[in-house]
Parts: C-alpha cells; structure tokens; sequence
C-alpha cells in the first residue's frame, strides 16, 4: 500500500502529464487547421494538371510517350518511396504507413522482384530500418522544415526521376496516409512511375469536348516536361496529405492520452481520500480506546 | 475596349489570380504571346518571365519561373512551378535560383543538359534584368 505522500506525488506528477497532452492536443488541433488549409489551396493546381495531362496524354500515341509514362518494358525493380512523419505521438499513424510498405515490400521480394526503398520523414527510416536497412537507398529528412513548399516535393521528384533515368529502378510506388477525417487516416500506396492517368483521361474527353488544340512546341514536347511535374505535385499533395493526417492523429491520440490521464486522477484520487479516512478512523479509535482503558 | 475573358493563374501551393481579365501576356518558350478572349485552343510551355495581367486599364504583372498555360476560347489556365506579385518578388530568391542554376551548368553531363541549363539560367537572367529596375 502506497502512503499518503507517494499517492499525492503520484497525482502531481499525473497531473503535469495531462497539461503537456492537453497542450499538445491543442497545438495540434491548430496546426491541423493550417495543414488543411495547405491541402485545399493546392487542391486546384493538382485538378488542373490532371486534365491538362489527360488531354495531352490523349493526343500522344502510344510510341511517342516518354518513358516516365510508358516504363521501362520491365517490372524487375521496386522503388517504394515511403512518406512519413518527422515525429511520434501520433497513435498509429506512422506505423500504419510502414506496415502497408513493409508487407508490400514483403510481397514484391517474395515475387523474385528487388526492391530499394526512399524514405521521406525520420519515423519512417527509423521502423524500416529494422527489417530492411540494405534495402534504403536514401532517406530524406523534412525536420527542418515548418511549412511543406512545392520545392520540397519538387527535389523529392527531382531525386526520384535522376534514379529512374540512371535506370535504377522500373516501377515507383508512394506510400503515404490519405486524409480522410480527423480521426481517420488511410495508408494508400500510389503508383507514380510509369504515370497511370487512364483514370483522368476518360473525364477530360467530356471537358475539351473535343477541342482542337494547338501545341507549342508540339504535344510530346510538352508531355515530356509535365510529367516530370506532375510527379512533383503527386510527392506535393501526399506530403500535404501526410501533414493534416500527422496533425489529425496527433489530436486523437493526445485526446485519448489526456481522458487517460483524467481517469487516473479520478482513481488515485479515491485511493487518497479513502486512505486518509481510514487514517483519521484509526486514529480516532486509537485514541477512544485509549481513553476507555483508562 | 476588349472583350473579358476567365483567366485563372494557379501555384502548387494555391490559387492566385481567377477573375475576369481583358488581356494576358504570356512568355511561352517559342515567344510572348498575347492572348485575349476568344482565342484558339492552345498549350503552351512556359519559361521563367513575367506575365502582364490587364484589366479595366489596370496592368498586375507576376513572376513566374516556368509552368504551363491551357488556353481555350472561353478563358486560360496558367500553371505555373511557382508564382508571385512583381511587387513581392524576393530579390535574394531570384539570385539564388540563378546560382544553383549556374551550378547545374557546372554539373551537366552530356550537351543535351548543358544546353538545357545555359538555356534556363539565360532565361533567369533575363528575368532578373526585367524586373530589377522595376
């Protein structure tokens, strides 16, 4: 049985802890909204690529489309670029994203395939690390920075298209968390080399509406110069993604840390109380029967 | 006076400009091109400039450094790498530009990427005495 002092530091200490979880609650609830507003400003460049490239795409045959949309022909080689975040405390979020990596990883060696792995984001290299360090080609740290620019993304992409011209690898997979809600974050994997924009291409038909257009220089010129981009603005709005969905998870988790902490207080709390009563009770009948003995 | 035209001008990182414009003018690589309301359907490369944005008189320029522009007759998209107002041009981000891309000169292979960076870094250059006095 723990005395009255070390239940009253106990409390103290628990208390502290839920000020800290409170607070980071809130900071995160803050940096959420800015996260959010991030991803919704970017939202309308990101549109607009898609059917600028659907309608470029649907003029280029087949032949003349550069190898970042075409592949290489092989299928040999991996490339899982794995976003995450900088820091923990964030529930599962982190870990979520490197399981779907990890099985995917998993899967793809056990196919006979090789597999090389990018990470973005420090808790990202530090769980995959473990299982896969040979496999980690680079890593890429965003710590530094406070608000994802398009430039970030941009070397990011810059990196991934230098590897993919060197020919060290024939298929590129994204993995980050989807932002669905404040609670919910889904681990998606994307695949962004070769492009696959047959989805994009079927919507933008009814948008040019069959417009002839003119290209300057000509379409494949073109072409070649917006993928490498539009890779850039798919690393853009994962990371954007991953920041409102780090934030989000970060608010549950230290919502739950903090109930947590409110529940302890509660409990150590009666533990105390009934505990001191039962001091005062003994001392009392301490000192009654010390005064019936007399 | 000109008929207006939907011209929206959009950065990765949010929309700057979607309103109703008379003309545009817009440094694409093969040359400047102005472009008003119904104009053909075109897309165009852009290379690092600036673009003069002109309404009811006024005249708005930004800079861009490379993107896009998706012109139909009903209005223009430009997409541009990255844009800002003339006036809130970062002097000491533009010198830095051009110093990584002189060192992207420096690093390139073969010629087909030397000419590419002397082009750019030219067309940086260019920029930069554009807009400097202004």
């Amino acid at each position: 049985m723990p005395s009255l002092k070390d239940l009253r530091n106990r409390i103290a200490s628990v208390k502290a802890t839920q000020k800290i979880t409170k607070a980071m609650q809130m900071v995160a609830a803050a940096k959420l909204r800015r996260a959010q507003e991030a991803a919704e400003a970017a939202r309308p460049y990101a549109e607009r690529m898609g059917t600028v490239l659907a309608n470029v795409t649907s003029t280029v045959s087949g032949t003349d489309a550069p190898p970042l949309m075409a592949g290489t022909g092989k299928d040999d080689t991996h490339l899982l670029v794995v976003a995450t975040a900088e820091r923990g405390l964030c529930g599962g979020f982190n870990s979520q994203i490197a399981k779907l990596a990890r099985e995917h990883a998993r899967e793809l060696i056990a196919n006979g395939k090789q597999v090389k792995i990018l990470t973005v984001g420090k808790k990202g290299f530090d769980i995959l690390r473990r299982d896969f360090s040979d496999l980690i080609i680079d890593r890429v740290e965003l710590r530094e920075v406070k608000q994802i620019g398009f430039a970030n993304a941009d070397a990011i992409a810059k990196k991934v298209i230098g590897l993919f011209d060197e020919g060290q690898f024939d298929v590129c997979t994204l993995f980050y968390s989807e932002f669905k809600s404040v609670i919910s974050q889904v681990p998606t994997a994307q695949q962004i080399i070769p492009a696959a924009v047959s989805e994009a291409e079927e919507e933008a038909e009814d948008v040019a509406g069959g417009a002839a257009y003119d290209y300057e220089p000509e379409a494949a010129a073109i072409l070649a110069d917006l993928i490498p981009r539009n890779i850039a603005v798919q690393v853009f709005r994962a990371l954007l993604e991953n920041a409102a969905g780090e934030m989000g998870a970060k608010m549950t988790a230290m919502d739950n840390a903090t109930r947590n902490a409110g529940e302890m207080i509660d409990k150590l709390s009666i533990t105390y109380n009934r505990q001191r009563q039962a001091q005062i009770t003994k001392e009392l009948i301490e000192i009654i029967s010390g005064a019936e003995a007399l | 006076m000109a008929q207006a035209f939907k011209f929206e001008l959009v950065s990765p990182e949010r929309l700057l400009v979607s309103e109703e414009v008379d003309h545009v003018v817009i440094p694409g690589t093969e040359g400047e091109m102005t472009v008003m309301a119904n104009h053909a359907p075109i897309m165009t490369n852009i290379k690092p400039g600036v673009i003069t944005v002109a309404r009811e008189g006024k005249e708005d320029r930004y800079v861009v450094f490379g993107g896009f522009a998706d012109i139909l007759p009903e209005g223009c998209t430009l997409l541009a790498e990255s844009a800002v107002h003339v006036d809130d041009i970062d002097r000491e981000d533009l010198a830095r530009r051009i110093q990584e891309a002189r060192e992207d000169l420096e690093d390139a292979k073969d010629d087909e990427a030397r000419t590419k960076a002397e082009e750019f870094l030219d067309q940086l250059t260019t920029l930069e005495g554009a807009i400097l006095p202004a």
